[in-house]
C-alpha cells in the first residue's frame, strides 16, 4: 500500500462520520426544525453500536441497533418540539447534554474492553489494483452507504415531489398547511431520518473508526456536523465537499507534524475548521444563492391553527 | 452547559454525604478532571479510591465528583465538600491546584492532597506526584531494541513541562542502546479524542516509524498500531485486552498505594504536610508485563526497571539540547525544580517544540 493511498483511506475514514451525521441533519434543517442534539443522538449510536456488537459479536446487528436508538433518541426531540412546542435551540441542547450523560451510564460496563471491528470488503481482483483499489472497491461498507446517501439526498431532495414537499415545509410551514401539506408529519419524519443518520454516524466511530467505547468518545463530532450544514448553504455535494476538506487538513497537519516542518501545532490543529470554513464561506459567496438555500422557516415553531 | 451538568453531580454528592453522615467513618473525598469512564487518567485515580475502600474497608467511606472543571466550579465543589464533611480531599488534575489552597484556607481541619501541581500554601495541603518519566525511559530502552526503522512515533497532547519531560526521557532511553536512535512526535492538541489519536497514529506509521508510544488518554493508537501489525506502548493503564499481540508493556498510573497511606494516615490522626514525587521505587509508577519482545529485551528492560529501583535518575548528564548545546555535564543529575519546568527538547527529537 503506498503512501498516497494510506493517506487518502485515512481521509475517507475521518469524513465519513461527519458526512453521515451532517446529511441526517441537512434533511432536518431543510424541513424546517433546528436539531442542535447531533452530538447527543452520535455518541448514542456509538454507545448502542458497541454494547449491541460485543454482545452479539456481529457489528451488522451493532449499526442496526445504532441506527434505531438514534432514530428513536431523536422521536424524543421531535415529541418535545413538534407536538408539545418547546423551543428548539434549547432542547436540542438539552438532548446532546442528555445523550452524553446517558451514554455514558450505559456504557459503564463496556469501557476498556476490546471492541468487535466491521471488517473492509474484498473483491478478488479489484480491490488489488494499484493505487485505487482499496480506496474504490476495499473500504468498509458504511464508506458506501455515505456516498450512497449523498446521491440519495440530493436526488430526494431536488428531483422528487415528495422532495419538493419536504423542502416547502422548510421555507413556508403557514404556506404549506394552506395547502394541506401535512407539516407536523413531515417534520417527524425528516427528524426521524436525522435521528437514524446520527445513530449511524456514532456507530461509524466505536464500530469502524476505533473499535471501543469510551464516554464522550464522539469529541465534537457532531458540532461540526452541524457547522458543516450551515457553511454549505444546505447543499448535499457542499457537505460532501465540505466533511471531505474538513478529514484532508485533519490528516494533511498531522502528516506536516510528523515530517517536521516546524510549524505551531497550535495553528495546524486549528487549520481544518479555518480551512473549511474558509473554502465553504467562498463558494457560498452567492448571496441570492444562498438566500434561496437557506429554509426560511428554521428553527420557527409551528402550530396549525385551525 | 459544563455549569449545569456539574451543578446536578454536585447535588447528587450532596445527597449522597447528606444520607451517611454522624457516623465515625472517616469520610474521604475526591475530584476528578474526566469521567471515570475515561480507561485513562480519571480512571486510575478512581482504581486508587477503590482500593481504598478495599483495605480499609468501614473506617472509611469514600465520595468522588466526576468531570468538574478547571475553574471556578471547582472552588464551589471544594468547598461543598469540605461543608459536606470530608475529612480528606483528593484534587486530581492540576488545573485544581489554586482552588485547593483558596479552600484549605477556610477549611483548617480538612486536609487537602493535589496532584501534580507545587502549591501548599497552607499547613492542611499536600501536593504529590509521580515520575512517569522513570517508565518512559524503560520504554524507550524497548523500543530501540525492537524497532528495525530506528525511529519511533510519539502522540502527545499539550506542550507542558510534564509531557516534555516524558518525550525526553523517552528518547535518552532509546539512544542508551542506539545512540542515532530518532523520536517524531506528533500533537494531537487534546488528552482525549479516539478519532484523533488514531489518525495521529496512521500518520505516523504511513510515515515509516514502527514503534508508537503516546502520551493521550485513549485506547485508540495501540488499536490502529495491532491492525497495521506493529508494536506499541499502552498508557496509563493495561491495554493488553485491546492489543494482545502489539502491547510490548504500558505505564500503568497506580495512585492506590498512596491513596491508602494517606487516607490511612488521617484515619489514625498522624496526617503531616508533605510533597511526594513517587516513581518505580515507591510503587507510583508500574509497569505492565514485557510482552511480545525476545527474552534479552526483556531482560535488558527489567535490568533498566532494577537500575531505576535502585536510585537512577534518567535525566543524567551527559545530556546535549536539541540545538546541540550542553545542559547536562557528565554524571550531573537534573534538579527536580528544572524538570517539573522542562520547556526543551534533548537532542534527537525530530519535531520543533511548540512554545
Amino acid at each position: 500500500m503506498g503512501m498516497l493511498e494510506a493517506i487518502l483511506l485515512t481521509i475517507a475514514t475521518a469524513a465519513t462520520p461527519l458526512l453521515i451525521a451532517a446529511m441526517g441533519e441537512l434533511v432536518v434543517e431543510r424541513s424546517g426544525v433546528l436539531n442542535l442534539g447531533v452530538e447527543g443522538m452520535m455518541v448514542m449510536g456509538a454507545v448502542t453500536g458497541f454494547v449491541v456488537a460485543y454482545s452479539t459479536g456481529s457489528p451488522w446487528l451493532g449499526m442496526i441497533a445504532a441506527v434505531l436508538m438514534g432514530a428513536a433518541f431523536s422521536l424524543l426531540f421531535g415529541f418535545l418540539t413538534l407536538t408539545l412546542v418547546t423551543n428548539q435551540v434549547a432542547t436540542g441542547l438539552a438532548l446532546t447534554l442528555l445523550g452524553l450523560g446517558l451514554s455514558g451510564m450505559m456504557g459503564r460496563s463496556f469501557v476498556g474492553l476490546p471492541g468487535v471491528k466491521m471488517s473492509a470488503i474484498y473483491i478478488p481482483g479489484l480491490s488489488d489494483l494499484p493505487l485505487v483499489g482499496k480506496l474504490v472497491f476495499g473500504q468498509d461498507p458504511i464508506f458506501y452507504i455515505s456516498i450512497a446517501l449523498v446521491i440519495g439526498v440530493s436526488y430526494f431532495l431536488f428531483r422528487t415531489r415528495a422532495g419538493l414537499t419536504l423542502r416547502s415545509v422548510g421555507d413556508s410551514h403557514k404556506s404549506a398547511h394552506a395547502l394541506g401539506i401535512k407539516v407536523i408529519a413531515i417534520r417527524y419524519a425528516a427528524v426521524t431520518f436525522g435521528g437514524a443518520c446520527a445513530g449511524l454516524a456514532g456507530a461509524y466511530l466505536s464500530l469502524v473508526y476505533v473499535p471501543q467505547w469510551v464516554e464522550n468518545m464522539t469529541a465534537g463530532r457532531g458540532w461540526i456536523a452541524l457547522a458543516l450544514v450551515v457553511f454549505a448553504s444546505w447543499r448535499p455535494w457542499r457537505v460532501l465537499a465540505g466533511a471531505y476538506l474538513f478529514g484532508a487538513v485533519t490528516i494533511g497537519q498531522l502528516h506536516a507534524q510528523a515530517l517536521g516542518l516546524g510549524i505551531p501545532s497550535q495553528l495546524l490543529s486549528a487549520l481544518p475548521y479555518l480551512a473549511t470554513i474558509l473554502v465553504l464561506v467562498l463558494i457560498s459567496r452567492n448571496r441570492r444563492l444562498t438566500m434561496m438555500n437557506t429554509p426560511a422557516s428554521l428553527g420557527q415553531p409551528f402550530v396549525p391553527d385551525r | 452547559m459544563k455549569k449545569l451538568l456539574f451543578a446536578l453531580a454536585a447535588t447528587g454528592a450532596m445527597l449522597v454525604a447528606g444520607a451517611a453522615s454522624a457516623q465515625d467513618k472517616t469520610k474521604a473525598c475526591w475530584i476528578y478532571i474526566g469521567p471515570t469512564g475515561d480507561f485513562g487518567w480519571s480512571y486510575q485515580h478512581d482504581q486508587g479510591r477503590k482500593q481504598v475502600e478495599a483495605e480499609l474497608g468501614d473506617k472509611v467511606e469514600t465520595v468522588f465528583l466526576e468531570s468538574v472543571p478547571e475553574s471556578a466550579d471547582a472552588e464551589r465543589a471544594l468547598e461543598n465538600l469540605s461543608r459536606s464533611g470530608c475529612k480528606i480531599i483528593f484534587t486530581t488534575s492540576f488545573g485544581y491546584m489554586d482552588p485547593t489552597n483558596k479552600v484549605a484556607g477556610r477549611f483548617p481541619d480538612v486536609k487537602f492532597e493535589h496532584a501534580t501541581g507545587y502549591k501548599r500554601d497552607h499547613p492542611n495541603v499536600s501536593t504529590y506526584n509521580s515520575k512517569f518519566h522513570e517508565g518512559r525511559y524503560v520504554q524507550g530502552v524497548i523500543a530501540a531494541k525492537m524497532s528495525k526503522a530506528g525511529v519511533a512515533g510519539y502522540i502527545a497532547s499539550f506542550p507542558i513541562p510534564e509531557v516534555v519531560m516524558g518525550i525526553n526521557a523517552f528518547v535518552l532511553g532509546a539512544q542508551s542502546v542506539n545512540p542515532d536512535f530518532k523520536v517524531k512526535v506528533v500533537w494531537a492538541n487534546t488528552w482525549f479524542d479516539p478519532g484523533k489519536e488514531a489518525d495521529a497514529a496512521k500518520a505516523l506509521i504511513d510515515q515509516g516509524v514502527d514503534i508508537i508510544t503516546q502520551h493521550t488518554d485513549s485506547t485508540a493508537a495501540i488499536q490502529v498500531a495491532a491492525e497495521r501489525g506493529i508494536k506499541a506502548f499502552g498508557q496509563a493503564s493495561d491495554m493488553i485486552a485491546f492489543a494482545k499481540d502489539t502491547q510490548l508493556t504500558s505505564i500503568i498510573d497506580n495512585w492506590g498505594p498512596y491513596y491508602v497511606k494517606r487516607v490511612k494516615a488521617v484515619v489514625d490522626g498522624n496526617w503531616e504536610q508533605s510533597d511526594v514525587w513517587g516513581g518505580m521505587a515507591e510503587g507510583h509508577v508500574v509497569m505492565a508485563p514485557y510482552t511480545n519482545m525476545p527474552d534479552d529485551v526483556k531482560a535488558l528492560a527489567e535490568a533498566t526497571e532494577a537500575k531505576i529501583k535502585g536510585g537512577f535518575e534518567p535525566f543524567t548528564g551527559p545530556i546535549k539540547k536539541q540545538d546541540g548545546s550542553d545542559w547536562l555535564k557528565d554524571g550531573e543529575v537534573a534538579e527536580d525544580g528544572v524538570l517539573l519546568g522542562l520547556n526543551f527538547y534533548v537532542a534527537g527529537v525530530d519535531d520543533k517544540l511548540p512554545q
